[in-house]
């Protein structure tokens, strides 16, 4: 210590006298200031990440928890897009199936089939056997061996009368239907389009409960985010209060907070993006042979690329408006003096 | 550089810290400002840096009237008062290098510029081979240096000192008094508060005394 050599300010290049010819210190001009916005604001995207993977257990915990909670929706999406996909499948075969009285003879069966291709509004009539009915239902069911213990066929044979297209109208099946009623030889007429209604039905309050589960995880996000973002904001006191002392702005301070929550969002998105495609490739083998036992092609579909930003974007939303309700609320409390 | 006019503080509670100060420091002035603990000596230098604001009277900073300056316009007036302090207030988890840089990191100036102005900063109170070492282990007198030089990076018109040599042996507070006169020596107002009256007599500088809110001491030029 003793040797140090004298301190000596330089009074060339650094001197404070020598800036004051140019721009006040301290107060770029505005071009200058537009111009440094984007590095500025790079540069607090890459220091908060940075931050952040300085304590990875805990901002995975909080990411985990956003990540949660935007999964929750974004799978009943899935489920529910899936389905509906599903009844798509389906859409427009409405179907009348013409159950003959049990022991009717195959060849009344397909004289009936004639009479009815020839009406208007039926464009084709299949005819099901009582034999080739009970062959699908063995192979179908599994019930192979307890069904061969049967002596007698119990199963009528059946028609399935497709309809045109201009006749497949509820109302115009619902006429179809009384005039297959009103026929001899016939035991029961079935409509296969009641139960799409229905389900339609049902998808619709499905979704309607998304939107409303959604609504409130979005709520519980905001209040992770916030609650995240407070306790940081105590943490870094004197930091903020320091910083303040040499002349940073309100914006300057609230920036790496609000890109915090911006990660925080952006990583969470992320594993709701992992978790819900983890949960569909679990579920994917055991749902396709489960279609495949119904005669179905059917598989299931993930979040597609337009799907996972949307979830990201709202996870970065989130995350963002989160910061902010905990930004507004607390930085004002801190103040030097 | 610096007018008070009438100055008073008031605290709620009928706390009176300051009342009706006036005085004027020239650019590049040096004074000490003296007084018992409690005597409003801290207040004052709060009000210069808008730390507060008074309850009466008028600041004018660079013949701008305080008063006129918004609450957005705070953080502007505060990069032009470097302010050093007893604890010196460095943020202790970053290197002495980003502390110095900090003021220039606010005001968005260019990593290269940054460089080349923290260098320099730390080059003039010799802790340039310092640069990555975190404040915690630094001595006192180093520590203070490096609040010295986060101060003077952005080049302030005025330097603002509170208590800077307290925690400080006399040949230390010697060291920096005598850093915060070169600054004065190239064009900074320099204002130190500070009740180690036998350093302050030593260097028969210009006094400012505060008794109980109250400018005492005719302002005695030397």
């Amino acid at each position: 210590m003793a040797a140090r050599r004298p301190l000596r300010p330089k009074p060339t290049a650094s001197s404070p006298r020598s800036e004051r010819r140019g721009a006040r210190p301290g107060a770029p001009g505005f071009l200058a200031r537009l111009r440094s916005w984007p590095v500025r604001h790079l540069q607090s995207l890459v220091f908060t990440l940075g931050r952040l993977s300085r304590r990875p257990g805990a901002s995975l915990m909080t990411a985990g928890v956003i990540g949660v909670a935007l999964a929750l929706p974004a799978a009943m999406y899935v489920l529910v897009d899936n389905t509906a996909g599903l009844a798509g499948e389906w859409e427009g075969v409405s179907r009348v199936s013409v159950f003959m009285e049990p022991g009717s003879p195959e060849s009344e069966a397909a004289r009936l089939r004639e009479e009815l291709e020839a009406r208007d509004g039926v464009d084709r009539v299949e005819h099901i056997t009582a034999e080739a009915a009970m062959e699908e239902f063995v192979e179908r069911s599994g019930f192979g061996d307890a069904l061969a213990v049967l002596e007698d066929n119990p199963l009528p044979p059946v028609l399935v009368v497709h309809p045109t297209e201009a006749e497949a109208s509820p109302a115009a099946l619902r006429e179809l239907v009384a005039a297959l009623e009103g026929l001899g030889g016939v035991d029961l007429v079935q409509v296969d389009t009641q139960w799409i209604e229905r389900f339609h039905a049902m998808l619709e309050i499905a979704e309607r409960g998304i939107v409303v589960v959604a609504l409130l995880l979005a709520f519980a996000v905001l209040i992770v985010v916030g609650n995240t973002i407070r306790l940081e904001i105590q943490n870094r006191r004197e930091e903020i209060e320091v910083t303040k002392l040499v002349g940073a702005t309100d914006a300057f301070i609230r920036r790496p907070f609000l890109y915090t929550g911006l990660w925080y969002g952006i990583i969470g998105g992320l594993i709701a993006i992992l978790l819900v495609s983890g949960a569909v490739w679990v579920l994917h083998e055991p749902v396709r042979s489960l279609a495949g036992l119904y005669g179905s092609g059917f598989s299931l579909s993930g979040l597609g690329p337009l799907q996972s930003l949307q979830v990201m974007t709202v996870g970065a939303l989130l995350g963002w408006a989160g910061s902010w309700l905990a930004v507004a609320r607390h930085l004002k409390e801190i103040e030097p003096g | 550089m610096i007018r008070f006019d009438r100055v008073s503080k008031s605290y709620p509670g009928g706390n009176q810290a300051l009342s009706e100060v006036s005085f004027e420091l020239e650019p590049a002035e040096f004074v000490y400002l003296t007084g018992h603990s409690g005597a409003g000596k801290s207040t004052l230098l709060k009000l210069i840096a808008m730390l507060e604001r008074p309850t009466r009277g008028q600041v004018l900073f660079g013949g701008r009237n305080l008063a006129k300056v918004s609450k957005w316009g705070i953080p502007y007036h505060r990069r032009k008062v470097g302010l050093i302090f007893q604890d010196h207030k460095l943020l202790q988890d970053r290197t002495v290098f980003d502390n110095v840089a900090l003021p220039l990191v606010i005001s968005g100036m260019g990593h290269r510029e940054i460089r080349r102005r923290v260098q320099a900063a730390l080059d003039q109170v010799d802790l340039l081979h310092k640069e990555k070492a975190l404040p915690i282990a630094l001595s006192g007198g180093e520590q203070q240096r490096v609040g010295i030089a986060r101060a003077v990076v952005g080049r302030p018109p005025m330097l603002v000192a509170d208590e800077p040599t307290g925690n400080l042996d006399p040949a230390l507070s010697r060291e920096i008094l005598g850093l915060f006169e070169r600054f004065q020596q190239v064009g900074v107002t320099v204002m130190v508060a500070s009740h180690d009256h036998r350093l302050i007599r030593e260097t028969g500088r210009r006094v400012l005394t505060l008794e109980q809110g109250q400018m005492i001491a005719p302002e005695l030029h030397d």
